[in-house]
């Protein structure tokens, strides 16, 4: 098993025609993950290297009966190829989204529930031996049972990789994005993980800035079984220049990595202070 | 990115939001000019991102050309908070008979913009959020459907503004919500807004963060920059398009993915050593920004030694390795380097460095061997 992506996937690219969207979707083809389509407006009836395009989105999905969308389209068309694509799973690598779209984005979605989306700004998702979707560097990592969750791109890959060095394999690895509004956040991917019978140990990474993982402590405390190991970066961090006084009065903690990794260890998670020691724990929890 | 106070004042005018009228100066000639045309009393006030800046003398009346002269003199060039004052913000004083807030936030918690309004505004406001925090009313706003009127209402009577003013309240927020949204800001603040003895309100100061990913449709905004804020490595990695932070300490580091270089910080430090700088070089690095990058780093005479810590996804380790090759060639590096290439073309990478044998450049296979060899070299 797996979360979110695998061999049901049936993939359709926003953006296939550009450089990236090219480059990723035969990578991700070439992996073995089903890409069906690909949508680029104006380049209907094209075809990338037999991948046929089409101009929209619905036109996309009628024809190819594509359950998963994968954007790349440039950060000013990204909130609305997201829109159009609206099919069960999307998964948005795009970095640079403006707040106010991701926001209304969001909100929109979340009166969709039957859409989830990952991301933006994010290295997608990789179920190893069954697919990927995104930009993964899916040959550092093989199947096994330690899910992973991350925040952020190129520390998820140096956190498997050090899994992938003590002998561990993942179920699957989920980059949720580090923008404002992701899609989706620590807590639905725990969950996904909870009820996934692969997933034997499951690796959150996160960083400062918001209060995503102190949501997720308190959601891990009240409802997760499986053994949670944490990791956080920046403690060494500058605080940032702070601006007028509402940041402060709107959430009263300040989003530090010390005060993040205060509330996991209360819920019982363990907080690897090192990627290495992350694969560590995981020797102690599982057995090397 | 972060307005100075007339930067903000401006684009709320824009905006139709009554703030008093003013002009911003960066000499003593330009900033007495500005009172005779603005009339006394006037306020001349330091222009810095930073709080406090009244107590700390950044802020004085002028009732006639030779105050305005000599706070000019007297602000102009001081120091606040580490901050050196390049620009003023002249402007007329106004009569206060009430200090309100107002501010609209991106809530990254809760997913929605928050408004907020107190009555007790001024400068203590921090102090009432804390011992009295049902003195500020608040709410969020649903981007599906915007500000409305009854969000004004709720607001203004939930604050005890005056009954006079709650329909004036309503229709200021309401276009300070058009200016948050239309501007792509992140945060609006108004403190104080006060209302004058003819009873209209006037938006005293502004602080306003501008969303950095919405600049492409705000080219008038792109170009707005803080002259007081900026060090000199922070420019040029901005004229370079890099992210770049300066610290305080003498290990130059370099990563791809701000995750990443931020991990790097922490085990540096974890060794002992203390980072000069945080820069992310970004996914897809390519080498001519490898070389920007390196430029960037060197140019901090604090650094004596620098670490490359590269996890390749869409990065390719190949194109970092010719980025530091080419680099060396046009920079001629004194300072020794640590680098550790992994992942995409990783092995390619190694081998190019390798041919290429850098003067004073040690390849390290792990995170933790990295960071332990370049606190070693910086000593």
């Amino acid at each position: 098993m797996s979360v979110i992506v695998d061999r049901e996937t049936r993939l359709c690219t926003s953006g296939i025609t550009g450089r990236e969207g090219t480059f990723h979707s035969l990578n991700n083809r070439a992996y073995g993950t089903n890409v069906v389509s690909g949508v680029t407006p104006g380049k209907g009836g094209q075809d990338v290297e037999g991948i046929p395009v089409y101009d929209t989105f619905h036109e996309a999905v009628a024809q190819t009966q594509a359950n998963t969308a994968m954007i790349f389209v440039p950060p000013p068309f990204a909130a609305d190829s997201i829109l159009e694509a609206g099919i069960t799973t999307i998964i948005a690598i795009t970095e640079g989204i403006p707040a106010h779209d991701e926001l209304r984005v969001y909100t929109h979605l979340r009166r969709t529930p039957s859409i989830r989306l990952i991301g933006p700004n994010c290295p997608g998702v990789l179920s190893p031996g069954k697919a990927n979707v995104g930009i993964i560097p899916a040959a550092f990592f093989r199947e096994g049972n330690v899910g992973v969750v991350s925040r952020s791109g190129t520390l998820t890959y140096q956190v498997g990789n050090e899994l992938a060095q003590r002998g561990f394999g993942n179920s699957s690895i989920v980059g949720i994005g580090g923008d404002p509004v992701p899609g989706s956040s620590f807590v639905d991917i725990i969950d996904l993980f909870e009820a996934d019978p692969e997933t034997e140990l499951i690796v959150m990474s996160g960083e400062i800035g918001g209060d995503a993982e102190e949501v997720a402590a308190a959601h891990i405390a009240a409802h997760i079984s499986k053994p949670v190991v944490a990791y956080i970066a920046g403690f060494t961090a500058p605080p940032g220049k702070t601006m007028g006084h509402a940041g402060a009065i709107v959430s009263g903690s300040k989003g530090t990595a010390a005060a993040k990794a205060e509330a996991l260890e209360a819920a019982g998670v363990r907080v690897a202070k090192t990627p290495t020691q992350v694969a560590e724990f995981a020797v102690e929890l599982l057995g090397g | 990115m972060d307005l100075l106070e007339y930067q903000g004042k401006q684009l709320f005018a824009r905006h139709g939001i009554p703030v008093p009228a003013g002009e911003p100066a960066s000499t003593v000639e330009e900033a007495v000019a500005a009172a005779q045309r603005i009339g006394y009393p006037c306020a001349i006030k330091a222009q810095v991102q930073v709080g406090g800046r009244g107590k700390l003398g950044g802020i004085k009346l002028a009732d006639d050309s030779s105050q305005a002269r000599e706070h000019a003199e007297a602000i102009l060039g001081m120091d606040i908070k580490g901050l050196t004052v390049r620009e003023l913000w002249i402007e007329g004083a106004s009569q206060i008979e009430a200090e309100y807030y107002a501010s609209f936030v991106f809530d990254r918690g809760a997913k929605a913009v928050l408004a907020m309004l107190s009555t007790r505004g001024g400068m203590d406001i921090e102090e009432v959020s804390a011992q009295a925090p049902e003195a500020i009313a608040s709410l969020h706003i649903d981007p599906l459907i915007g500000f409305q009127p009854f969000h004004g209402r709720r607001l203004a009577f939930e604050a005890g503004v005056d009954a006079d003013l709650v329909r004036p309240v309503g229709a200021f927020l309401e276009r300070l919500y058009g200016a948050f949204v239309g501007e792509d800001a992140t945060l609006m603040e108004v403190n104080p807004l006060i209302v004058t003895p003819e009873r209209t309100l006037v938006a005293l100061d502004a602080k306003v963060t501008l969303d950095g990913n919405s600049l492409y449709r705000h080219p008038e905004n792109a170009e707005l920059r803080d002259l007081s804020s900026e060090d000199p490595q922070e420019r040029m990695a901005k004229d370079r398009d890099l992210t770049y932070v300066k610290l305080d300490g003498n290990i130059g580091i370099l990563g791809n993915g701000a995750g990443l270089v931020m991990s790097t910080l922490d085990v540096v430090a974890q060794h002992g050593g203390a980072p000069a700088n945080f820069l992310d070089a970004g996914g897809g690095s390519k080498a001519e920004a490898i070389t920007a990058a390196v430029e960037v780093i060197t140019s901090d005479p604090n650094v004596r030694a620098v670490l490359f810590n590269i996890f390749g996804g869409i990065t390719r380790c190949d194109e970092v390795a010719r980025g530091l090759i080419q680099a060396f060639e046009q920079i001629e590096p004194t300072i020794p380097f640590v680098v550790r290439l992994d992942g995409t073309n990783g092995e390619e990478g190694r081998a190019l460095l390798a041919a290429a044998a850098l003067p004073n450049v040690h390849s390290a296979s792990t995170m933790d061997e990295a960071a332990a060899r370049v606190v070693e070299l910086a000593k």
